[in-house]
């Protein structure tokens, strides 16, 4: 009786002794910010990036740790856009963010924690990019972030063997994609095109890729500007053009939506299971972004092999044309590289990130490519990411960033992505129009 | 003179067996439908079709990658294909900063202390507002039961404000705020952060089970000479051991399954299983099949507590819930 009272009695202050313990003995870790060299000082990376694309990135740090003594420690997270704010108005930030939209940019340095990129940062920029990505990394005049890597959106994924097999070329302008699609649909007798607009809470964005794409196309990259600025309107003629012709495809039943069903299962198929479809056999085409790529590697032929991606092979991407032949428009994605501190470690990486050598470490990696003009495409894992940069470093290219990244996000990641789920649902193109135009007065 | 005659109620013992008869009968009636072939087939299917999603997840996290990105689960069944690369590749290969492995075992480290710092806390408060009196008590109690309203996302800025800054008023350093940034494992804000959500509804529950204990054995206690720590350790605890265990279960539970808190407070190698699993799945989710086996290697502990913790858990569901 007497034992087990002593025993009810030492346990929770046992249990309040170590927990104090631990706390305080928590507490008293010191920071390591003070000592005069970088050797062995840590610089936190945080951003969205997860997965074999961490590591890859991760990797690209193993020679600067060795020689500048300086860790670096990333950190993926998939909820990074929300937590990130949260984070850093707590005044919890990382070192560095991998911001990956500008209007995240502009909303972190309305928080006033976001430090100027160092002018060794901003000389490498000058030489390395186009201006357009410097304009990318600027809010309200002041130069904060580098860009880091790139992705191309606008691909169009099909199966070269199978287009040799038909009989069939890659286009070269818009109305020949239409002929192209008409033509798969009367050989194979099923739709040509698939797509999937599911992912999770962010569901809707690539549909937001097939209408930026058609936007910049039929209506110019001026018209494309004023749309970002809020200029042209949603519910103007331009942007319903490219409803429409997105519609030409995306609104037929007889075009969509191959190996998944009708019009409306394009919105319950993950973006990413499009691959595997493509890779068998079974859709002829669909529009993705360049890091599609990423899918094929677990994906299986027909005949039960892993796919090969090359001109020759079993997949293959061409960049969707324009209205006109030879007119090289694109739309692009990217991630930027700010910062939250301005120590002297944090400088070294942010500057090492913005060296062309950085960009070959990491495109060798393989998987992604850069836009650093300076940085080598035969470095690139695929010929087909080999071609993307160098289509990203032609002074020819015309490019533009994304517009739904770079609107307001009750806009750009809300009512537009929410506006391409109803409209595949069926709601006709000028009440999803309107409705998505409301998301600026949210 | 006529009588008045009133009406006997008619109590024929007759009737009233009968009437007996046939409440038994239409009891034993409605035990054998609900216990009938056909009613126990009906259970048995739902709890089939309740289970066939997690039995698929179950399945594809044996099934090759490439497999499972081509062909649905079932298809095992006609062309089998097994490995157990999926288990090693998630364990070892975290897409963030740590390894799945390594999440696991800071998992542990965050949850067993945020489990034991509020039962510890919460008890103390439940006894004092059970069995103390002192002015404003009912007041103060609401408050408590009150605050089980806020959502915690709302105090997720100002609690890492407080932890990361630290607390100057007028000039005055109240609080220095913890300088873990740079500091590996380091558990302390998790541990805080989780306390503080947890502490209203532990007090509550913990209050209804402990203000139901007789007054006599404690005013007994009392006349026997035990103070209030005495009467809290000797008479208390044991007492509300139930209560205890059946929320330790839901606190640990919650806590193992916390993905938010966890992430917003803890620095970068003290992340928590949670966190990697999510990231598992890679940038552009063409990884996903790892996750599958991701969340039956996280499920395990989960699994152990609840079982060995069963019977507390029904107890729990009802603690407070019945009010004499």
């Amino acid at each position: 009786m007497s034992f087990t009272g002593n025993r009810r009695l030492i346990a929770p202050l046992a249990l309040l002794g170590v927990a104090s313990l631990a706390l305080a003995g928590c507490a008293e870790g010191g920071d390591s910010t003070d000592s005069g060299s970088l050797e062995g000082q840590t610089v936190q990376i945080a951003g969205g990036i997860t997965g074999g694309e961490a590591d890859a990135l991760q990797a690209t740090f193993d020679q600067f740790t060795k020689d500048t003594g300086i860790k670096v420690v990333y950190t993926g997270d998939k909820s990074f856009e929300g937590n990130i704010v949260t984070k850093v108005t707590g005044g919890s930030a990382p070192d560095i963010a991998i911001v990956p939209q500008p209007g995240l940019l502009k909303t972190l340095v309305e928080t006033g924690e976001v430090k100027a990129a160092p002018a060794a940062v901003e000389a490498n920029v000058d030489a390395n990019w186009s201006p357009d990505w410097k304009l990318y990394g600027t809010v309200d005049g002041t130069f904060y972030s580098a860009p880091m890597l790139a992705n191309i959106k606008g691909y169009v994924w099909y199966s070269p063997a199978a287009f040799k097999e038909w009989g069939v070329e890659v286009p070269t302008t818009w109305q020949e994609t239409l002929d192209l699609t008409k033509t798969i649909q009367e050989k194979t007798g099923a739709a040509p095109w698939c797509a999937g607009f599911a992912s999770g809470d962010a569901s809707g964005w690539p549909g937001t890729d097939w209408i930026e794409d058609l936007v910049l196309r039929q209506s110019g990259p001026d018209v494309y500007d004023q749309w970002v600025a809020g200029d042209v309107k949603f519910t103007d003629p331009e942007i319903k053009d490219a409803f429409d012709a997105v519609g030409e495809i995306l609104q037929n039943p007889a075009y969509v939506n191959a190996g998944f069903g009708d019009i409306k299962s394009i919105n319950s198929t993950a973006f990413g299971d499009v691959a595997a479809k493509v890779a068998d056999g079974t859709c002829p085409l669909t529009h993705q972004a360049s890091f599609l790529s990423a899918n094929f590697l677990e994906a299986k032929t027909a005949s039960g092999e892993t796919p090969t991606v090359g001109p020759d092979g079993d997949v293959y991407g061409f960049v969707l044309p324009g209205i006109e032949a030879g007119s090289a428009s694109i739309e692009v994605g990217g991630e930027f590289v700010t910062a939250f501190s301005d120590s002297a470690a944090t400088q070294k990486v942010l500057e090492f990130m913005s060296t062309p050598e950085w960009a070959d470490l990491r495109v060798s990696q393989g998987g992604s490519i850069s836009a650093n003009l300076k940085a080598d495409p035969s470095k690139a894992s695929s010929p087909l990411l080999t071609d993307a940069m160098k289509l990203l470093q032609d002074p020819n290219t015309t490019v533009r960033f994304d517009a739904s990244d770079l609107m307001p996000s009750t806009v750009g990641a809300g009512s537009f992505w929410k506006g391409m789920v109803n409209w595949i649902d069926g709601r006709d193109t000028d009440t999803v129009l309107s409705d998505i135009q409301a998301g600026y007065d949210n | 003179m006529t009588a008045i005659t009133t009406p006997v109620p008619a109590v024929d013992p007759r009737s009233k067996r009968e009437v007996a008869r046939q409440t038994a009968r239409n009891e034993k009636d409605a035990q054998k439908r609900l216990s009938s072939r056909g009613a126990t087939l009906v259970a048995i299917l739902i709890a089939i079709l309740w289970t066939i999603p997690t039995f698929g997840l179950f399945v594809t996290s044996f099934r090759p990658g490439a497999d499972s990105n081509t062909t649905g689960w079932w298809t095992v069944f006609v062309n089998p294909g097994f490995t157990l690369n999926n288990y090693f590749e998630a364990l070892n290969s975290g897409g963030t900063a740590l390894s799945l492995g390594q999440s696991f075992i800071n998992s542990l480290a965050i949850t067993i202390p945020a489990t034991l710092i509020p039962i510890a806390v919460a008890s103390l408060i439940a006894y004092a507002f059970a069995w103390i009196e002192f002015k404003g008590k009912n007041m103060l109690f609401i408050f408590v039961f009150a605050l089980q309203i806020v959502p915690l996302q709302m105090a997720l800025v100002p609690l890492l404000s407080l932890f990361s800054r630290g607390l100057t008023i007028n000039g005055v350093g109240i609080f220095p705020g913890f300088a873990l940034r740079d500091v590996d494992h380091s558990f302390a804000t998790v541990w805080i952060a989780h306390s503080i959500f947890a502490l209203p509804l532990a007090i509550f529950l913990l209050h209804n089970f402990i203000s139901e204990i007789p007054g006599d054995v404690i005013e007994a206690a009392r006349v026997d000479g035990a103070g209030h720590g005495q009467i809290f350790f000797r008479i208390i605890l044991p007492l509300a051991t139930p209560a205890i265990a059946s929320f330790a279960i839901f606190q640990f539970l919650w806590v193992w399954n916390d993905l938010l808190v966890a992430t917003i407070f803890a620095p970068t190698s003290s992340l928590p299983i949670t966190q990697t699993l999510n990231s598992l799945s890679g940038t552009w989710g063409n990884q996903w099949y790892l996750q599958s086996a991701g969340t039956f290697i996280a499920i395990v502990v989960p699994l152990i507590v609840f079982f060995a913790l069963q019977r507390f858990f029904v107890r729990g569901l009802l603690a407070g819930a019945t009010k004499g």
